[in-house]
This record gives structure tokens, sequence and C-alpha cells, in this order.
């Protein structure tokens, strides 16, 4: 056993036994044992909600685990909370980036310490930087407001950020979600090289198979909430490890795709909008969506998709050029969508397709509330319709809530996407629009959504696919779009896509 | 991880359902007259700080206010105003606008009323004093409408605005009164004309209280049955609580807004005209009364709840009735029964925080016992 001293550098080893961590009635962990050595690239394998942040969180000390105990670089460690973790020297890089981005690399860093003085002394601050800058493999511009950093830059910021606080237990919650696939692979290196060098150890919950092989040593696996293996990196196929973090081979219908009729049902020509910021512009000169296919929009997360998805909902003024949805010109009006029967599912259902403090009746009437049988509008409101329009939904989308009266926020969130897909996919649907349709949903719930849309195309249904997921959108759509600082940049059918050349160009090097 | 980190639904057979909204029903009461309860208890220690008695306090209120025919008659004279100056506030705020500058709408509103009499003297009454209510509920509605397009269209803060216009509002009715308006009869006091007797809203029978409360009353159940059975304001609903889930489904919030802003502005200026043509016989700046500030608090505790108004209307209707014998008896400024008023108001807004927080409103904590 080694003696435990915060000044000392170098890898430390974090040891967990026996974590047990209950929600109420609800095991979220579920007797978990596992070793992190000093100085590996550890990887943590599983879908969402096997226990992976749960537990990551009970060793950073956000949470108190039920029972077990915790090892770390041998002796026991008791996580009162985050600052026994810091004391430790256990960090963490969050799959959002948490720099401040008014404010340059070099003060971020000076202003994550914990003792950073009242008054800071830049110069000295300065030299001391580049010092530690001198003594790491990679580095990033020191004076440049975060803001301007490209993603990969600013990723490998909060990694440096851990490092000049001493840290030598890393944990990277999903560190390449937001990075294009080079920009992974290059961050990924510097952290291997870091590990092999026993300066750090890395726990990286992930579930890219593709970065496991490639860049970690060993790897664990967790299902709900239970420890199902694990083992050094080179000794278990992809196919083990798939295997083990799905369980029994998971109902996956083949999802075969049906010849269908492809004919243009919704036009973007020339179409400019300002961004988020106002400060650049979207500009989609030419863009079809057919029937009977999913078009997809592949994307590093801020290259304009959000902002697509507002102009195609009527959210976001459009500065020129006009939407034609066939052949006739398209603003979104509900009259619009209910004539051409458009739907739309975006991303994170309850903030942007939900009424919060409605209940789960009212937000699944949404679409039907103000509709008479024969298609007109209807000015008084039909109270037994919407309870029948929920039960009918509630039953046939498998939405699990305590009563149709109770508000929708009160649900998981698997179940809120269920009541919407339920409500936007109901009757006839001519064009959907989809954004980020399975972000953070397990993996029954992505399987279920993921075959309704193949299945919603199969009928003739025009999908748009808007997406951060690449691997969604090589496993679902017909044709690919890339979309890259507000212009679409590249276009290929799914039959001739290469990944290589996709990461390419979301990366802006067309 | 959140997914699965919920504790599971149970299923629940229809028991859970009543049980569900009989929840949300007392929580919906209990936590403004919980706040009310509070607001009142503050306003003890302030009055035992500066060594009055809380309890000669109520005493008042309910001798000022309710105890009698007489005190009946002054508590509603004053309810008819409040209730329309709350749905100023209740409407807009079913679309997640908190509007406070009812009262503009309510002294434009009297000062068009007050004009358009003059111009329809000749007129059989009956015409005359519909379109006085019009022409008052007109420019009110103008007014609040302006700012709920203001808001929809250029981004610009509903509350400040609603505010600031409310001085304005101020301003160009003490220009017309005391310009060219004013009845050169009007010498200490600058009024538009006397109306004619036979455009003067009378008392109704048996209460001693003028027409204004029925309008009141009318005004609240059109507005409930508007946001509760028409397709409209569920709607409305909808964009109040989630505007991007409102544009998303194509439903009009731009319409909604300037309309449901609108109608709020109308009912201010329709008590504008109650005050104009039931009350002081001509636009002058006793107008000025405060209605539309006391408006806001009615609304915030009947949680713009259309229905739920008109009891709160009537209990702060008391409380503004009390102000002067408290002035006589107590020794105290007329102020105090603003700061009765504002204690209240702060403790209503922390209330908001409330709502969904407390177990004992969740049917759970009910069935372990």
């Amino acid at each position: 056993m080694s003696r435990y001293d915060p000044t000392e550098a170098g890898a430390i080893s974090v040891e967990a036994l026996h974590m047990t961590m209950r929600f109420g009635d609800f095991t979220a962990l579920d007797n978990v044992s596992m070793t992190i050595r000093a100085g590996t690239f550890h990887a943590l394998l599983g879908e969402n909600g096997a226990g992976k942040s749960t537990l990551v969180k009970c060793i950073m000390g956000f949470y108190h685990a039920t029972e077990g105990e915790l090892l770390v670089d041998g002796r026991q460690a008791v996580m009162t909370d985050p600052k026994m973790a810091q004391t430790l020297r256990l960090g963490m890089v969050y799959q959002h980036f948490t720099l401040v981005p008014s404010l340059t690399a070099a003060e971020n860093l000076v202003i994550s310490r914990a003792d950073t003085p009242a008054v800071i002394d830049w110069r000295s601050e300065r030299r001391r930087l580049d010092a530690f800058m001198a003594g790491m493999p990679f580095s990033v511009p020191l004076d440049q407001p975060v803001s301007r950093l490209a993603a990969g830059e600013k990723q490998k910021l909060e990694i440096l950020k851990q490092l000049y606080l001493g840290n030598r237990f890393l944990i990277l919650d999903e560190p390449t979600s937001v990075l294009t696939p080079g920009e992974a692979d290059e961050v990924l290196s510097h952290v291997r090289a870091l590990t092999t060098a026993s300066e750090i150890t890395v726990l990286m919950i992930t579930h890219k198979f593709r970065e496991v092989s490639a860049f970690a040593d060993e790897v664990s696996i967790l299902r709900r909430g239970k420890y199902v293996g694990g083992g050094k990196v080179g000794e278990m196929s992809v196919e083990e490890m798939s295997r083990a973090m799905m369980g029994e081979a998971p109902v996956v219908s083949d999802r075969g795709r049906a010849t269908t009729v492809k004919k243009p049902l919704l036009e973007l020509r020339g179409v400019t909008a300002k961004d988020r910021t106002g400060l650049h512009n979207i500009e989609i000169d030419d863009v079809t969506l057919n029937s009977g296919e999913i078009l997809g929009i592949a994307g590093v997360s801020g290259n304009g998709q959000m902002e697509l998805m507002e102009i195609l909902t009527g959210q976001r003024r459009l500065t020129g050029g006009e939407i034609r949805v066939n052949g006739a010109s398209y603003s979104a009006t509900r009259r619009e969508a209910r004539a051409h029967q458009i739907r739309y599912l975006p991303e994170e259902p309850l903030r942007n397709a939900c009424a919060p403090r409605m209940s789960v009746a009212e937000n699944l009437a949404f679409r039907m509330f103000d509709a008479s049988a024969d298609g007109g509008t209807i000015f008084w409101k039909n109270a037994g319709a919407i309870a029948r329009n929920a039960d009918d939904l509630i039953a046939g989308f498998n939405v699990k809530t305590t009563s149709p009266a109770a508000r929708i926020a009160a649900l998981s969130g698997g179940n809120v996407q269920r009541a919407v897909l339920g409500r936007e996919l109901t009757g006839a649907v001519k064009a959907l629009i989809v954004s980020n349709p399975c972000f953070g949903l397990d993996f029954a719930a992505v399987s279920s959504i993921r075959d309704r849309l193949i299945e919603a195309r199969n009928n003739g249904t025009a999908i748009l696919l808007i997406s951060e997921d690449l691997d969604e959108i090589l496993e679902l759509s017909d044709r690919v779009l890339v979309m890259s600082e507000g212009r679409v940049t590249f276009e290929t059918p799914i039959e001739t896509a290469d990944i290589a050349e996709i990461g390419q160009h979301m990366a802006g090097h067309g | 991880m959140t997914s699965q980190a919920q504790i599971p639904a149970r299923g629940h057979g229809t028991g859970a359902q009543t049980l569900i909204g009989l929840m949300f029903r007392a929580e919906a009461v209990l936590i403004p007259v919980g706040a009310l309860l509070a607001g009142a208890a503050a306003f003890s220690l302030f009055l035992l700080a500066i060594g009055k008695s809380p309890a000669e306090f109520y005493a008042l209120v309910w001798k000022a206010g309710f105890s009698s025919a007489f005190s009946w008659q002054n508590t509603l004279s004053r309810v008819a105003p409040l209730v329309l100056a709350a749905l100023c506030v209740a409407l807009p705020a079913r679309l997640g606008l908190v509007i406070i500058g009812g009262e503009g709408a309510i002294v434009l509103g009297g000062l068009a009323a007050a004009v358009t009499g003059t111009a329809v003297a000749g007129l059989p009454a009956g015409i005359g004093m519909v379109t006085m209510a019009l022409a008052g509920m007109a420019l009110g509605g103008l007014w609040i409408g302006t700012i709920g397009a203001l808001r929809i269209k250029r981004g610009v803060n509903e509350t400040i605005s609603s505010l600031l216009m409310a001085y304005i509002a101020i301003a160009l009715m003490n220009h017309f009164v005391e310009g060219p308006f004013r009845d050169p009869a009007s010498l200490n006091k600058p009024s538009t004309a006397p109306l004619e007797a036979g455009l003067r809203v009378g008392d109704m029978p048996f209460v001693a209280a003028h027409w204004g409360v029925v309008a009141g009353v009318l005004a609240c159940l059109f507005c409930w049955i508007l946001i509760e059975r028409t397709t409209l304001g569920f709607a409305a609903r909808i964009a109040g609580d989630n505007v991007r889930a409102a544009q998303v489904q194509g439903l009009p919030v731009s319409r909604l807004v300037i309309g449901f802003t609108a109608l709020g502005g109308a009912f201010a200026g329709l008590a504008g005209y109650f005050e104009v043509a039931a009350v002081h016989g001509s636009a002058n700046a006793s107008l000025i009364a405060g209605y539309g500030y006391t408006g806001i608090l009615v609304a915030f505790l009947a949680r713009h709840n259309p229905l739920a108004i008109l009891p709160v209307a009537v209990l702060l209707g008391g409380f503004e009735a009390s102000s002067g014998l408290i002035q006589r008896r107590m020794d105290l400024p007329d102020a105090t029964i603003q700061v009765f008023e504002g204690m209240v108001f702060v403790i209503i807004l922390l209330s908001e925080a409330l709502y969904g927080r407390l177990r004992i409103f969740t049917p759970a904590f009910w069935e372990h016992r």
C-alpha cells in the first residue's frame, strides 16, 4: 500500500468496491466493483441508464453511495463532497464545455484554480503558464477568447485545465461527442500519450467501440447498474463488448428499406437567415426533400442545424429565399402544416415540443384539439375527444404515466419522447422534420424510435433527419448532407458515403 | 441516467386520476391562501414594530369593509374596477406576459368614455351608454394591445413598457382634461364636461352598488369560458407555457398575444368607463385611484383564474374600503393599506416557487398514510 501524498506527481489508481446506489426503490448501481490501475486508459462502456454517470458521480463525491467503498491510490477514501475529490486529485471533464467563452484560455486556466488570489499578477501567472505549457505534450493558443477556439481545441483546453489543477486521475464523460472524428482522434491520442507516460490515469465514459479499441487499455462494461464484464481491450472482441453492453441480443428489426416513390416534396431555395448570435448567416442554397426518403443532415453541434430546424418550424424569420412544399410557398403556419401533413419532432421534446405545466392528456392534444372531423377548425374545445385521444396514444405508444392528468414534466425522458412521437406520427404524415430524436434515450427507446422512422419512410413519408450523431445518420439516411458554418457543404448518397470524407466536411475542410 | 433514475410509474385506475385532480386543486387554493395569511402575519409584525395593534387593524378592516350594508356598499364600489383591472393582468398572464400597467388603460378608457359622452349627448341613452363603453374599451384595448405587439414584434419587455406607458397615459389624460376637453366650469379640479343624467350608470336594485359589478362578474365568466372551454384559450395556454412548442405547432402566437393583451386592456378600459359613468360623472384626476395596481395583486392572488378573481377582489376591496377608517382611528397614514398589499404581494411572488415542490400535494404522500 503506497502512502498518499497530494503533492506527488504521477498517475494514481482508483478502486470501487461493492458500490451500490439506490434512489428510492430504484437501484442505479448494484454491487459494482472495478479497478482502474494507475497509468491506464480505462473505458467505461454502457448504454444510457446503465449506471455510468451514477458511478462516476459517486467517485467524484456528487453522490454518496448507499453501500460500498472507494480506494484512491490504495487508501480508503470517503467522498463527502466534490471538494474531497479535488483534494485527492481526481478531476472530471464534462460532456459539455465548462469554460467561460468570453475569457482567454490563459484566463480560464488561472481562474479555475481554487487558490486564485483576489488580485491576480498576470505577468507572473503568465510566466508560470508558459512553463507549464512547455511541459505538456500539446498546447492551445492561450491569448484568444475561448469562444474563438474550435471544439477540439476547447476539449484539449479542458484536459489541460485538469492537468494544470494537478489532477492525476481524470474522468472524461463522452469527451468526443461534440468533436469531428478527426478532432476526436487527435484529442484521444494525446490523452493516450499522457497515460502511457504514467502522468495520469483516465476513465473515459463512452459508447463508441471504435474509440475503445483504438485508444483504451482496459474496459469495464455496465448494464442496468451491474458490472457485466471487462478486461484488457486486446483480449475482448467488439462483439463480446457489445453483447455484454446490450445483454441478450436486442430485438432489432432488420429495418428493411422498401423501394419507395421519390418525388420532391419540400424545397429550400436560397434560404438565408441570421444565426443564433445574429452575427453570422445561415445560407441554404438548394435542398430538396423527397417523399419516401430519409435525408440526413450531419454536422458538428452549432453549425446551423438548430437554426435550420427553427427555419423549418417557422420560429426563425427568413432574410431571403423561400420554402416550397408541393410547389406552394410554405411558412409553417398551423393551417399549412395541416394541409400538407407536415409534422415536427424537435430535440429535447420537453423543452421544445411540450408545455411542461400542462397535463399529459393536454400535451397529447396539441395536434388535434382544434381540428374537426372534416379537417376544419373548431371553436369549442372537445374535452371528451381530448381524453379519448390521450387514452389511445398512451396505450398505443406505451407511455408510462400515473395518470393522463399528471403534468408531462413528471414523466421520464423516454416517456416524453414516446408521447411526442405518438402525437406527431398519428394520422396521415407526408413529411416529418426530426432533430436529434434519440438524444439521451436508452437502447430500447432508441431502437423503437428508429424503427418508427424507417416504417414511416417505407410508407412514403419524407423525413428530414437533423442529427449530431453521425452513426445515426449513416444508419438511417438515404442521402446525407453535411452542414458546416451555416451552409450545406457536401452531399452524398448513402451508398457512396465515406465516414472520413464526411468528417472532413464536418470539420470545414471541404 | 435521468430516464431511469425516475421512480417507475405505476399503473393507476381512475381513483388515482381524481386524486391527482384533487391535489392540483388543493395546491392551487391552499398555497395562495397560505401566502395571504403569511403576508397578514408579516404585516402584523410591522404594526407591532411601530407600536400599533394588529387586532385593532383587522377588526377595523372587518368593520369598514364587511360588517354592515354601508360597508358592503363601500367595498362593492371598489370591486368592479378591481375585477376588470385584474383581468387586464390575468389574460396576458395566460400567455406568459406580466402586464402591470392596467392603470393606464383605466385612465384612458375613462377619458375616452367621458369625451364620447359629450358627443353622444343627443342620442337615446341606451345607445349613448353602449357607445361610451365601447369607446373606453377600444382605447384601453389599443393601449395594452400595443404593449403586446411591442413584445411579440420587437421583443420589448412588456412589464417595463406597460408601467412606463401607464405614466404616459396619465400624462395624456391630464393634458386633455386640462386642455382641449376641459369643462370651463370646472375651476379648481379640471374635468371634462359632466355627463348628462341619462348617461349616468345607476345602482342595482336591492344592492347598494352600481352595475359595473355585474359587468365585472360577466367579464370573469366570459374569460373563464374563453380560457377553459375554447380552442383559442387552449392555444393561449400552450403559448403561455412554452412559446417554442406553440411555434412548432404553428399556432398564431403573435395574434394570440396581441388579442389577449388587447382584450385585457379593453376590460381595464371598461373599468374606466364605469368610474366615469357610475362614480365621478366626468373624467378627471380622480380616475388615477390605483385600481390598476391593486388589480395586479388581485390577479396574482387569484393565480390568474378569472373565477377566483371575484372573491379576491371582494376581499381586497374591503381592505381598501377600510383605509379611511384606519387612518382616523389608528392614526396611521393612508398608505398603510399599500404596505399591507405590498407585503402580501412579495410573499405571493415567493410562494410561486412552491408549486410542485410540496410533498403533501402528491398522491404518493397520502397513499403511504
